[in-house]
């Protein structure tokens, strides 16, 4: 039989996160149930969907730095507006995919580095942000909270929320002519221009696509944090990107992969578990996290050129 | 002559120096001319800190797409600590613990070059992984009570010399050395070699994998030097004085007129988007904005001089 690559780019990282999670059942066995999957994995869900949203960004060779400054933008206006006027949440979540489009279509006219568009765009997110909650506060919406703290027989709902999330958008991206074409964006921008697609188009309509999974991203976090402020997901910038690296996606070129990113996204997540379990330090825990980035990294070069030996011979 | 000047007006950097000076006068009509000697001894003192991280992440920038290095604000953190900690408000010290701090930014450098060659890590992951690993560093060695600077290290980067912030001075030294390193001698050549393509440096018989490793340890060295003197000039290392430079190392860099895919570089720009994001800043301070929308507005501008500069500098 014979394995494609796109298979094998799966298989390390999940070969990865089946590792973790062992060693976490195997340091606390009790984690092996219900209610302990749903806490390891509930606060993948957001994170896997801003990884996703970033994966789309890199799909297009360009990088998104304003990733975790929008998710809380998101998050807060969730938090306020969506709560206490879903029309006037609607129309702003709506205005930010728009302008997400906008940013799309103004680094491909200009030409500009996507770096410093969305480095400019991060301050003008948490802008707004500190506008709308200057202190932590507000409240989620009960639909929300709901969604995410819902109970589904038999499989925790951080499980069924990031298996739906990696189907979709794997359907969306490797399978639809639309994610052909957001790849090919990536892989060679001249002859997607030379068989008479609009390259301005498919490019604003991935941003648009990348600010909608955001969107999605800030509404799961309120939904599992209750409420917001305007620093709740900075992290989400470098995780996302982490995450999208770890599931075998590359910076260029349109590779990319959403249920590798997924599956990146829980991984890092659990890496966190991981570590409490581990009782380790808190001094020690980020330094931790960055080894067990590195580790993994080094497994995927391991296997990598074992591949690479067996096609030689 | 005519083609000479038409040269120069093309320089991206003239861009970043225009903004600079428009802010500025915006800022003292405000204030009606009252405080402005203050006013650009602040930002030459504030812009130096950002201008010698810049320099390093302009190094690393230079060396092509993907190349970046993450982990300068947590080398800046680290290093402010430990060499704080070492000198222990002795004068005496005050060589010792710089000697500390630029060994702290080879070893860093030498570490993220390792991952990014030994794993093939993507640099960007590479020092990003890596700047956690320093940032744990960092806050076990911060334990306990926040130390002084030496007096004398403390007086001299917070005073003066004919008016002119003695950081300043320092930033300027170091400009200079980049730009001779840059501009002047073989190695300059070969990281804008690579920057520009790769391949063909390889091919020419660049050794290509000694000047990245010089290049990512040149930028911890400044990142190291530049935390020392954050510590020294803000009274004490802080676990978050890092933090805003890691944004800004790459925004002064490309604001300044560096291409970002690589192969083009340039150091007079770096001074010049170092002042204007400082300016920025203060100007919409003066006046009365609440942090809300200085932010908006920090990054509208931001957005509005790379959409103006940007069409120039790249000539893809």
């Amino acid at each position: 039989m014979k394995i494609s690559s796109g298979t094998i780019r799966l298989l390390i990282p999940a070969a990865s996160l089946i590792l973790l999670l062992a060693a976490v059942f195997y340091m606390q066995p009790r984690a092996m149930s219900y209610t302990g999957l749903n806490l390891l994995f509930n606060l993948a869900v957001p994170i896997a969907l801003a990884t996703v949203a970033q994966m789309l960004i890199m799909a297009v060779n360009d990088l998104d730095l304003s990733m975790g400054t929008f998710v809380s933008f998101c998050a807060c206006v969730t938090a306020t507006f969506l709560q206490s006027s879903p029309a006037v949440g609607v129309l702003i979540f709506l205005s930010a995919i728009a302008a997400y489009a906008a940013i799309g279509v103004v680094i491909h006219l200009r030409e500009l580095p996507s770096i410093v568009v969305t480095l400019g765009m991060s301050f003008v997110w948490g802008g707004l942000a500190v506008l709308m909650l200057p202190s932590p506060g507000g409240e989620a919406p009960g639909w929300a909270r709901w969604l995410m703290t819902s109970r589904p027989p038999f499989v925790p709902m951080a499980i069924v929320a990031s298996v739906v999330i990696a189907l979709a958008t794997h359907f969306l991206i490797m399978r639809s002519s639309a994610g052909v074409l957001i790849r090919g964006v990536g892989g060679n921008v001249r002859s997607v221009e030379r068989a008479g697609w609009s390259v301005i188009r498919i490019r604003a309509g991935t941003y648009a696509l990348a600010g909608f999974f955001a969107v999605l991203s800030g509404i799961a976090l309120v939904g599992l944090t209750t409420s917001a402020d305007a620093n709740i997901a900075l992290r989400y910038t470098l995780l996302s990107i982490a995450g999208v690296i770890l599931g075998g996606g590359e910076f260029v070129g349109g590779k990319v992969s959403p249920i590798g990113a997924v599956i990146g996204a829980l991984t890092l997540t659990l890496a966190g578990s991981f570590l409490s379990f581990m009782r380790i330090s808190p001094d020690w825990q980020i330094g931790a996290q960055g080894a067990i980035l590195i580790v993994v990294l080094a497994l995927r070069l391991f296997l990598n050129r074992l591949e690479k030996r067996e096609k030689s011979r | 002559m005519n083609a000479a000047r038409r040269h120069l007006f093309s320089r991206p950097w003239i861009w970043s120096f225009a903004a600079t000076i428009i802010v500025w006068i915006v800022t003292v009509l405000f204030t009606g001319g009252a405080s402005s000697l203050d006013l650009s001894q602040a930002a030459l003192t504030f812009a130096a800190f950002s201008v010698i991280v810049g320099i390093g992440q302009m190094f690393v920038i230079t060396l092509g797409p993907g190349n970046i290095d993450l982990s300068v604000p947590a080398t800046m953190t680290l290093s402010g600590t430990l060499a704080l900690k070492l000198m222990d408000v002795q004068d005496g010290m005050i060589i010792v613990g710089l000697l500390l701090s630029i060994l702290l930014g080879f070893a860093v450098g030498i570490g993220n070059y390792v991952l990014i060659k030994l794993l093939r890590i993507p640099p960007i992951i590479a020092t990003l992984s890596m700047s956690f690993i320093i940032q744990s560093t960092a806050i076990w060695a911060n334990r306990g009570l926040r130390i002084k600077p030496p007096d004398m290290l403390a007086d001299f980067t917070t005073s003066n010399l004919f008016g002119i912030p003695n950081i300043a001075i320092v930033a300027l030294i170091l400009s200079a050395l980049a730009w001779v390193l840059l501009e002047k001698t073989i190695y300059g050549r070969w990281i804008s070699a690579i920057g520009q393509s790769t391949f063909a440096a390889r091919m020419t018989g660049i050794p290509v994998d000694g000047t990245r490793l010089v290049t990512y340890i040149l930028c911890a060295v400044l990142a190291s030097i530049c935390g020392y003197l954050l510590a020294s000039f803000s009274g004490g290392a802080a676990l978050n004085m890092g933090s805003e430079y890691l944004l800004m190392s790459i925004a002064v860099v490309v604001i300044g007129g560096t291409a970002v895919a690589g192969g083009n570089s340039n150091i007079p720009g770096i001074w010049g988007a170092s002042l204007f994001m400082f300016l920025v800043v203060s100007m919409l301070n003066t006046y009365g904005f609440g942090a809300g929308f200085r932010l908006i507005l920090t990054g509208l501008i931001i957005i509005a001089v790379i959409f103006v500069a940007g069409g120039r500098q790249s000539n893809r």
